[in-house]
């Protein structure tokens, strides 16, 4: 499999790691219900099968966290985009 | 039929003609008891259990495939008891005691070879965490032997002794471990269930689950709806995309894992064993390939196919550790899809939905648990809570923060 870095271009999929379900938001742990909330945001999962938005990392190149539009079936990948900023925005 | 040495006998002196199908085929009814969702290994056992421990043998077993067409037919065939945690140690042992009467129980030829499991260990560090793990294993009347290095050296006089990155100190040894013939392990509680009455519907994919006021009421197929009082999935692979049919959102992501069988060699591994610095394990099959896999892709997966990099991770442990297979071959490598759940350990549970129980999230350690999967699935079906060896695999244990996570890796599938 290989990504697409939208900073380093196309890379083999080695280079990049996998944390998994892009979207997640982090409860305010000051809610009511947080507890739930934070059961949540931790375990559950839809996991499905096709198109699903997921978080890589380009730890062998720019160090970007990407996500990845990925068909979980057939590892077809649809888009890669940044997901907290370009590299430059970190300097 | 019963098969004994007699049948043999009698089948050879009159040409074979006269073998039965192991089991039957019928069609659908309008209703069962209960309808268990998945003709792998568990799901199997599970029926095989509620006729013969529970007298229900109204029981449907639904397969999208043929029996023996996924994790059962596709995993790398050891069996073993040697965890560290209380919630699973006794649950695996159990599974373990069943495995050692099954071929007498089924009346069928599983192969069970109690060729022994060899954990190896390569550090100071790594071998107090064996020897903890064993002394766990002990004090729940589980056998487990440290070996030093020159045990371990008769053992396997072929690995490298020489390697001083990852230096063979020792091992942790179970001797009543080993493998067993998977694929016959299906067939096995297949026949077995087939005889007391259970319905094996192959060829039938669920295609939905009927619930009405919190309950569920059966499902749809693609050979049509199927009533159900109590309804049971077991379908480690894909039970997010079943449980989702009903509703349910579960902890669990679905990844690849790849095994890999070399062409066949005379005898030259004896045991089970596991390199402890890298991942890679293997056992010899009777036909003499070499059986082997390692981690997982990494990535949440419903191909059942691999990527080369953990391929070649796989083989690199492998010689690394036995530098004699540089110039094997490997004849296929294939995927299946587990349930990797958020802490490493399965979960067999009643769900919210009333009537709907679960029999997931295994991970890569599924075949192993196959009999005490299906007897402690049974028990909770006919009696509506937990069997003894399985109180910890608990569907809510995320939320009540009981994790029984043996690796300590957290909350991140991918790394189990």
């Amino acid at each position: 499999m290989r990504i697409k870095c939208p900073y380093c271009g196309e890379r083999d999929a080695e280079e990049f790691s996998y944390l998994g379900a892009a979207g997640l938001e982090r409860p305010d742990p000051e809610s009511a219900g947080a507890a739930e909330a934070f059961y949540e945001y931790v375990y559950l999962r839809n996991n499905q099968a096709g198109p699903l938005d997921e978080l890589w990392q380009h730890n062998a190149g720019c160090r970007s966290w990407l996500v990845v539009r990925r068909d979980t079936r057939n590892h077809e990948i649809f888009s890669v985009t940044y997901a907290f900023g370009t590299p430059q925005d970190a300097t | 039929m019963r098969y004994s040495l007699v049948s043999l006998i009698g089948q050879a002196f009159t040409g074979n003609r006269g073998w039965a199908p192991a089991w039957r085929r019928p069609e659908p009814k309008q209703h069962y008891d209960v309808v268990i969702v998945g003709g792998g290994g568990h799901g199997l056992a599970t029926a095989y259990y509620l006729a013969m421990e529970h007298g229900i043998t109204d029981v449907a077993v639904v397969e999208k495939g043929y029996l023996g067409s996924g994790n059962v037919g596709r995993n790398t065939t050891i069996v073993r008891s040697n965890y560290l945690l209380p919630g699973n140690i006794p649950f695996y042992e159990w599974s373990m005691k069943l495995w050692e009467s099954l071929e007498q129980e089924l009346n069928f030829n599983v192969m069970v070879s109690q060729r022994g499991v060899l954990n190896l260990f390569h550090s100071d560090g790594q071998r107090n965490a064996f020897v903890r793990r064993g002394n766990a294993m002990r004090l729940h009347g589980v056998d487990a032997e440290l070996l030093d290095r020159e045990d371990v050296r008769a053992l396997l006089p072929f690995a490298d002794y020489d390697n001083a990155r990852f230096p063979i100190l020792g091992g942790l040894l179970q001797r009543r471990g080993g493998t067993v013939r998977h694929d016959a392990v299906a067939w096995g509680y297949a026949r077995a269930a087939s005889a007391l009455g259970v319905d094996i519907i192959e060829n039938c994919e669920v295609t939905g689950i009927r619930t009405s006021n919190g309950r569920a009421e059966g499902v749809e197929t693609t050979r049509g709806f199927i009533g159900a009082d109590k309804l049971a999935l077991s379908c480690a692979g894909n039970t997010s995309r079943v449980a989702a049919m009903a509703g349910l959102r579960l902890p669990i992501e679905s990844h690849v894992m790849q095994a890999f069988v070399s062409e066949g060699l005379k005898p030259l591994i004896d045991n089970v064993v596991t390199f402890g610095a890298g991942h890679f394990y293997v056992s010899q099959s009777d036909k003499g390939g070499l059986v082997f896999g390692g981690d997982i892709d990494g990535y949440n997966s419903y191909a059942q196919r691999g990527g080369l990099p953990v391929a070649e991770d796989v083989v690199a442990g492998a010689l690394a550790l036995f530098p004699n297979l540089g110039r094997l071959r490997i004849l296929r490598n294939w995927g299946g899809i587990v349930d990797m759940s958020m802490d490493g350990s399965p979960i067999i549970d009643k769900t919210p939905i009333g009537g709907l129980y679960l029999n997931g999230a295994w991970n890569y350690g599924g075949f192993k648990a196959t009999p005490a999967a299906g007897w402690c699935f049974a028990h909770l079906i006919t009696h509506d809570e937990s069997h003894d060896a399985a109180t910890a695999y608990r569907l809510d244990r995320f939320a009540r923060g009981a994790l029984i996570d043996e690796k300590g890796a957290g909350a991140q599938p991918n790394l189990h």
